[in-house]
């Protein structure tokens, strides 16, 4: 019975190993914050275009359809990193929707014209109110908006080819499947 | 010498931590400055989580400063500012996330191990068995003793 008691370390020890490892094996981001508003409606907002644009965006335009929102700037490094991801998913004809945040107008259009611009529409976000408003914490973010106006992904980092193949168009399909 | 130490010690042990607020950004009335700092200091900052937003110096945060400031001159409550706060980042953003099954071992960690460190050490204190007194010495070895006399 005494003997017991020098196990305990181990055990101790074999289960912090099991508890630390398991998210670094599975690949688990821990700076990544889960974020509430996953299968919450749309926050209501109304942002403005850009100058030369027609439109800006509103929550009322992110309804009807399984559609991407993607929150970018032109100070945002990992933007231009994931740039070339959405416009592999606006050639696959999934609409992207744009929060540009915290920008300088021109400097926004200059990094449109000089990587492509994958938007149905993009909202202006000078002052980063939406963006809070979607618990946005940078830039940048992406979230699935399903046809009923409901935010049913988010991603807090830049997408991948492997974001697209494993996890945004299985989901999309799914939710366009009506599930 | 000494008098130095004791002065470099007191000098540290008299600074608070540092805020990344400026002029600029605080609010015009000291009391609702003040109140923005106490809410500021109860949100964790999401961008390098380990700070509070009033000490995080990240862009930002500097945006949910605001957000707090704006919502406190416009008359919400500490309670309201901190409810708007959490339905956009959950209990991330709380520096006192609440008592709830995902966070029991958060709060009770901590006590549990001080009670399961005090009867264990309350135990290996009382039981420890004392050093027996030490054998006479034999004959042979009185005798061995004599011999290096």
């Amino acid at each position: 019975m005494r003997r017991l008691i020098f196990i305990v370390p181990i055990l101790v020890f074999v289960g912090l190993t099991i508890y630390f490892a398991t998210p670094l094996l599975r690949g688990t981001d821990p700076s990544l914050i889960p974020s509430p508003l996953i299968d919450k409606p749309v926050p209501a907002f109304e942002l403005p275009p850009l100058p030369g644009y027609q439109k800006g965006l509103s929550s009322g335009d992110l309804k009807g359809q399984v559609q991407i929102v993607n929150i970018f700037a032109s100070w945002c490094i990992p933007c231009r990193a994931e740039a070339p991801a959405l416009m592999t998913l606006k050639n696959m004809n999934i609409p992207i929707q744009g929060i540009n945040q915290k920008d300088k107008p021109a400097d926004a259009l200059e990094y449109l014209k000089e990587l492509g611009d994958p938007y149905v529409s993009i909202g202006m976000d000078i002052d980063r109110k939406v963006s809070i408003d979607w618990g946005a914490y940078g830039a940048p973010e992406t979230f699935i908006v399903d046809a009923e106006g409901r935010i049913r992904y988010k991603q807090a980092a830049p997408i991948t080819q492997d974001d697209i193949d494993n996890t945004i168009v299985p989901l999309i399909n799914k939710l366009r499947a009506g599930k | 010498m000494r008098r130095t130490f004791a002065i470099i010690a007191l000098a540290l042990s008299l600074a608070g931590p540092a805020l990344a607020v400026e002029p600029s950004e605080m609010l015009k009335d000291p009391a609702q400055e003040a109140r923005a700092q106490a809410i500021g200091r109860q949100l964790r900052c999401p961008v390098c989580k380990t700070e509070s937003i009033e000490e995080s110096d990240a862009d930002f945060t500097r945006d949910l400063r605001k957000v707090v400031r704006e919502q406190i001159a416009a008359g919400k409550s500490d309670k309201e500012v901190l409810n708007f706060m959490h339905d956009r980042y959950g209990d991330f953003i709380l520096l006192r996330p609440p008592f709830k099954p995902t966070t029991w071992a958060l709060w009770l960690a901590p006590p549990a191990i001080l009670v399961l460190g005090g009867i264990f050490a309350f135990f290996m204190t009382r039981r420890r068995p004392t050093t027996p007194e030490a054998a006479p010495l034999t004959a042979a070895e009185k005798a061995e003793v004599e011999a290096l006399k």
